[in-house]
């Protein structure tokens, strides 16, 4: 037993730490932009800056142009940027559909997409969550029907975030209405320009449009874009739920997230003294703490069993609920902290707009982000379905 | 031991729950959540007695009591109003019968006269002592120096009262005074809240005032505060109720609509036993109402208000949380109606006092 990083480990730390230091602009960290939203150029701006040293995607193999990078790596840069708040990677391309193509892709798929993935050449969305598939995903009805060397595809998808912004979307279709819902579903890209595809934004709770529905009416689709091979979608679909779930305890959102909730407790007075001496709030501050040190071990667990074999298991479901309940407490416990000024709306908050926030500059994003992140136990397969999962998996219920 | 609502309460209950069920149409709320209120309901609810039944005879009302409080704010929660009936009848109102401007009130009760309340000032938290505001004797008038921060109902008010010290410093419970002033004397920065309604910055920047702008006694601020707040806070633990209760009843619809995996997802036994958990706790809200309610004019008041405020924030949480997630993302969507409910309940915590901070003061009370 061996709590502590080896030295090439600790020297890749202090490496990407070096990075951070030299080429992320405070401009796009939460500090430098007072805590709001980020634009699309923003993003693009940042993946151009991590993938010119190599390291936009960081799971992929060398041969695509990945760093190919281990486990305990792959949560040290993840961890390291989130502490520096650093834009998160947009994970559509880089997390999600890159390994697909990469295990189930054409050659050509491969040559055509993975690198326009890298260069910013295309910004891809999911399409697989339906108004009737939620936790349910496989009743998916999004149908693609075969006509000579096309699909005409025909349907909505709903949740696709950041769709706004995307280009290509992946989608999950049902090709076949024979044998399980699980058997007839096929993995296909649809290219958002084709005539057909509507996007309709979604207005959340905290007043952002990060969501969309997207809607098919007859949209031809080549046939040389589908995945693989027909009626095997959910297959390479949980090959890739696999990947999305690397990073998913959130440790270092989390990290960042009690960071600067502490800030904001030193700052806020509460009569004569600061809120972070307030006792009842120092229990709940501490009690988050003890959690999430627990929990940041608990990940490491996990991701060093899985650098020791491969993509991790329903360990993942463990760390995504006990991850997403620490992050939304600690979100929760930030908008006690800002007191009376949680209640102010503070659209410029969500969506970039250049007006001085109401109150101090620390409160103006924390009740957008209790609401809004009160997606993270709901989406990505909901925490009730990942409770499901443990049972049946880990305790063999 | 009686639970029951008199007959004038049963019918208050009944006349106002039909009311806003057809003045609240999802059009007529969304419009008032954005304009802060609307005059057309403000002016019924006014007709209906509603503002009359939140003060004494005495004052020129029909009720006055916790109970007639608590009856009316639940109903206003259930219907996920936006009206400002705290700030212009509890708060303003309140503190205009406190000084016996009963002509003043008389015009509140008539639904004619908007009022807000400017007291609590940035970084002053939930602390009512925490005012740095200054008023200072300019021959026969005033004079005030200081900023008020969220200032709820301000861009629709016609009179604004603001509390400021004539002597001592923050935290001193002698030397605030209230003041009357003219909402078009002050300069405002109105913007919405989270929760629906209007609220506005306010910066006072020697604002001067006459002599007669003094409401109630110099020394007399804070007690005048504490009693309006008191019933204030009722009100919107009452009005805490009523959206737990919205909530509840959406959720459950949904929780026998919604179905996945081939069943309404309300089979699944896990979903029951959570629902059945927000229940239990929905029936202890309802029960700290009551004990507030039929102890704001009695000796154990400040006991219930802490106990009671505490309770509904924790439980406000726990609401709010467990119905967005039995939805799923709908929940967490603008149009569908429970955003709206799950945000004026959420912000319930943030007004006079948050779960903590009436759970050091019950800690408090106990140990003295």
């Amino acid at each position: 037993m061996n709590l502590e990083y080896s030295d090439a480990q600790k020297a890749f730390r202090d490496e990407v730490r070096a990075f951070l230091a030299d080429n992320l602009p405070e401009r796009l960290t939460d500090k430098g932009r007072g805590m709001r939203g980020l634009t699309k150029a923003d993003h693009e701006e940042w993946h151009a800056i991590l993938h010119k040293k190599g390291w936009l995607a960081a799971n992929w193999p060398k041969e695509h142009g990945g760093a190919a990078f281990d486990a305990i790596q792959r949560h040290i840069l993840e961890d390291e940027m989130t502490r520096a708040g650093a834009p998160r990677i947009v994970p559509f391309g880089i997390a999600m559909l890159g390994p697909v193509l990469q295990k189930f892709g054409s050659k050509e798929q491969q040559d055509r997409y993975l690198p326009r993935i890298l260069n910013g050449d295309d910004w891809w969305c999911q399409g697989y969550s339906e108004p009737g598939a939620g936790s349910d995903l496989a009743s998916l009805r999004c149908e693609a029907v075969r006509d000579g060397d096309h699909y005409i595809v025909n349907g909505q998808k709903t949740w696709t975030t950041l769709g706004q912004h995307a280009n290509m979307i992946f989608c999950l279709v049902r090709t076949s209405k024979e044998g399980k819902p699980q058997a007839g579903i096929s993995f296909l890209l649809i290219d958002m320009d084709t005539p057909g595809v509507e996007v309709r934004p979604i207005v959340l709770i905290d007043g952002g449009a990060e969501v969309n529905e997207v809607w098919f009416s007859d949209v031809r689709v080549p046939v040389e874009n589908l995945v693989g091979e027909e009626n095997k979608g959910w297959t390479y679909a949980k090959y890739l739920l696999t990947h999305e779930r690397t990073n998913i305890a959130g440790v270092g959102f989390a990290n960042a997230g009690l960071d600067s909730l502490k800030r904001i407790a030193r700052l806020e007075d509460d009569g004569d003294r600061k809120l972070i001496e307030n006792p009842h709030f120092a229990a709940r501050l501490a009690r988050l703490e003890i959690d999430l040190m627990a929990m940041e071990t608990t990940n490491l667990r996990v991701v060093s069993a899985a650098a020791a074999r491969q993509a991790p298991g329903a360990e993942s479901s463990m760390l995504k609920v006990k991850g997403t309940i620490i992050r939304q407490e600690i979100n929760a416990l930030t908008k006690t902290a800002v007191g009376p000024y949680a209640m102010p709306f503070q659209s410029e908050a969500v969506d970039g707009a250049n007006e001085a926030p109401v109150g101090p500059d620390h409160a103006a994003k924390a009740t957008g982000a209790y609401l809004n992140n009160r997606k993270l136990s709901i989406y990505g397969g909901s925490n009730e379905v990942q409770r499901t999962i443990i049972a049946k998996t880990m305790l063999e219920l | 031991m009686n639970f029951d609502l008199s007959d004038e309460g049963r019918m208050l209950q009944d006349g106002l729950r039909r009311y806003l069920t057809d003045a609240y149409t999802p059009d007529a709320r969304r419009a008032a959540v954005a304009d802060g209120f609307s005059a057309d309901i403000w002016s019924g609810l006014a007709e209906m007695g509603v503002i009359g039944a939140l003060f004494t005879e005495a004052q020129g009302g029909f009720g006055g009591t916790g109970f007639d409080i608590a009856l009316v704010f639940e109903e206003m929660g259930r219907a996920g109003a936006v009206d400002p009936l705290i700030d212009t009848g509890l708060l303003g109102g309140g503190l205009l019968a406190k000084a016996g401007r009963d002509d003043l009130l008389e015009t509140v009760i008539a639904g004619e006269m908007q009022l807000a309340l400017a007291h609590t000032e940035p970084g002053g938290r939930y602390d009512l002592s925490r005012v740095t505001t200054t008023a200072t004797q300019d021959g026969e008038g005033w004079v005030l120096a200081g900023r008020k921060a969220v200032v709820v109902n301000a861009p629709a008010a016609d009179m604004i009262v603001v509390s400021a010290r004539t002597s001592g410093s923050t935290g001193d419970a002698d030397g605030i005074a209230l003041f009357l002033v003219d909402a078009s004397h002050l300069t405002l920065a109105p913007y919405p809240l989270v929760g629906g309604g209007m609220a506005s910055e306010i910066v006072l920047d020697d604002v001067k005032l006459p002599a007669d702008a003094l409401l109630g006694g110099a020394g007399d601020g804070l007690a005048m505060l504490v009693e309006v707040q008191a019933r204030a806070t009722l009100a919107v633990c009452a009005e805490a109720l009523g959206l737990m209760e919205a909530i509840r009843a959406l959720t459950v619809d949904y929780l026998k609509t919604r179905k996945q995996f081939g069943q309404p997802i309300g089979k699944f036994q896990v979903l029951q036993h959570r629902m059945a958990d927000v229940l239990i706790e929905i029936e202890q809200a309802r029960s700290a109402v009551i004990n507030l309610a039929g102890n704001l004019d009695g000796d154990d008041r400040d006991l219930h208000l802490h106990a009671t405020k505490n309770l509904i924030g924790e439980v406000a949480k726990l609401v709010v949380e467990e119905s967005i997630q039995m939805h799923g993302g709908i929940g967490v969507t603008e149009e569908y109606d429970l955003g709206h409910l799950a945000k004026r309940l959420t912000m319930v915590d943030h007004r006079f006092g948050d779960a903590l901070y009436h759970l050091e003061r019950f800690i408090a009370l106990r140990a003295a």
